[in-house]
C-alpha cells in the first residue's frame, strides 16, 4: 500500500496532487476499481459571519503521529490499496483547499467508508486550530468542528 | 525537567508558546498546569497531549515528558 501524508503551508492543488500521486506511484496499476476522495475548502461565511482569512495552526510533531496513526488504522479496518492525507497549515483564504483525502481500494464500498472515517478522525484527533480575521476586523479562534452526519 | 507547550488560544490565553518545569515531585497533567499557571484556570474543555499522544488530565507526568495543553482541534 502506498501512503503519503503531508501538511503544507503551501497552496494544496488536490487535483493536481491525486494525479501526481497516481501517476508516480501506481500508474499503471490495474487492481483498483474505486477512487474516493473529500476535499474540505474554505467557506466566506462561519457562524453567521464573513470570514476574510484564516490562519491554521498546528503541533507538527503530534499532528505527524495522529494522522499516521488514523491512516494505519483506516488500512487495518478496510482493503485500501493506496492513501493519499494532504492538509493545509498558515494563511488560507476563502476557496483555498484546506484538506484532501483520497482513497484506492478494488471496490467502492472500502473507498467510500474509508474516505469518510478519515475525514472524520482527522477531524476529531488531528491537532490542527483555526483562527479567522472577520471582515469586521474582529479576530477568532474557531471552537468547535461543525458535525460530520446530516 | 518537563517541557510545556501551549497551543492556540490556551497560547495566547498564557502569553507564551512554551514553559518548562523541574519535577519535584510526581505530578499529573493538571498540577502541571496549575504549577506552571497558579493564576490562570485551565479553560474547560481543554485538551492535553503527553509525549504527542492524548492524556487525561490525571495522567501521571515524569521527567523528560513534554506536555502539551490546547482548545477542542478544529481542523480539516
Amino acid at each position: 500500500m502506498t501512503q503519503l501524508i503531508l501538511v503544507q503551508s503551501e497552496a494544496l492543488e488536490p487535483w493536481q496532487a491525486i494525479a501526481d500521486f497516481q501517476s508516480s506511484n501506481f500508474k499503471d496499476h490495474t487492481d483498483f476499481g474505486a477512487t474516493a476522495t473529500f476535499v474540505g475548502t474554505m467557506r466566506d461565511l462561519n457562524e453567521g459571519d464573513e470570514v476574510l482569512e484564516m490562519t491554521l495552526e498546528h503541533y507538527p510533531a503530534m499532528t505527524q503521529k495522529q494522522l499516521q496513526s488514523i491512516v494505519d488504522e483506516a488500512g487495518e479496518k478496510w482493503p485500501l490499496l493506496h492513501t493519499l492525507l494532504i492538509h493545509r497549515v498558515g494563511a488560507i483564504k476563502p476557496a483555498d483547499p484546506i484538506v484532501l483525502v483520497a482513497v484506492w481500494s478494488a471496490h467502492r464500498a472500502a473507498a467510500f467508508d474509508a474516505c469518510r472515517f478519515l475525514m472524520e478522525a482527522l477531524k476529531h484527533q488531528a491537532p490542527f486550530w483555526k483562527k479567522e480575521s472577520l471582515t469586521s476586523g474582529e479576530t477568532r479562534w474557531v471552537a468547535k468542528n461543525t458535525l460530520g452526519t446530516s | 525537567m518537563v517541557k510545556i507547550l501551549y497551543f492556540a488560544s490556551l497560547r495566547e490565553l498564557v502569553g507564551v508558546p512554551e514553559a518548562s518545569l523541574d519535577l519535584g515531585e510526581p505530578l499529573d497533567a493538571a498540577e502541571v498546569w496549575d504549577a506552571v499557571n497558579p493564576a490562570i484556570d485551565l479553560p474547560e474543555a481543554s485538551l492535553v497531549a503527553i509525549n504527542q499522544s492524548y492524556a487525561a488530565l490525571d495522567s501521571v507526568v515524569v521527567p523528560g515528558d513534554e506536555v502539551a495543553f490546547f482548545p477542542p482541534v478544529t481542523g480539516g
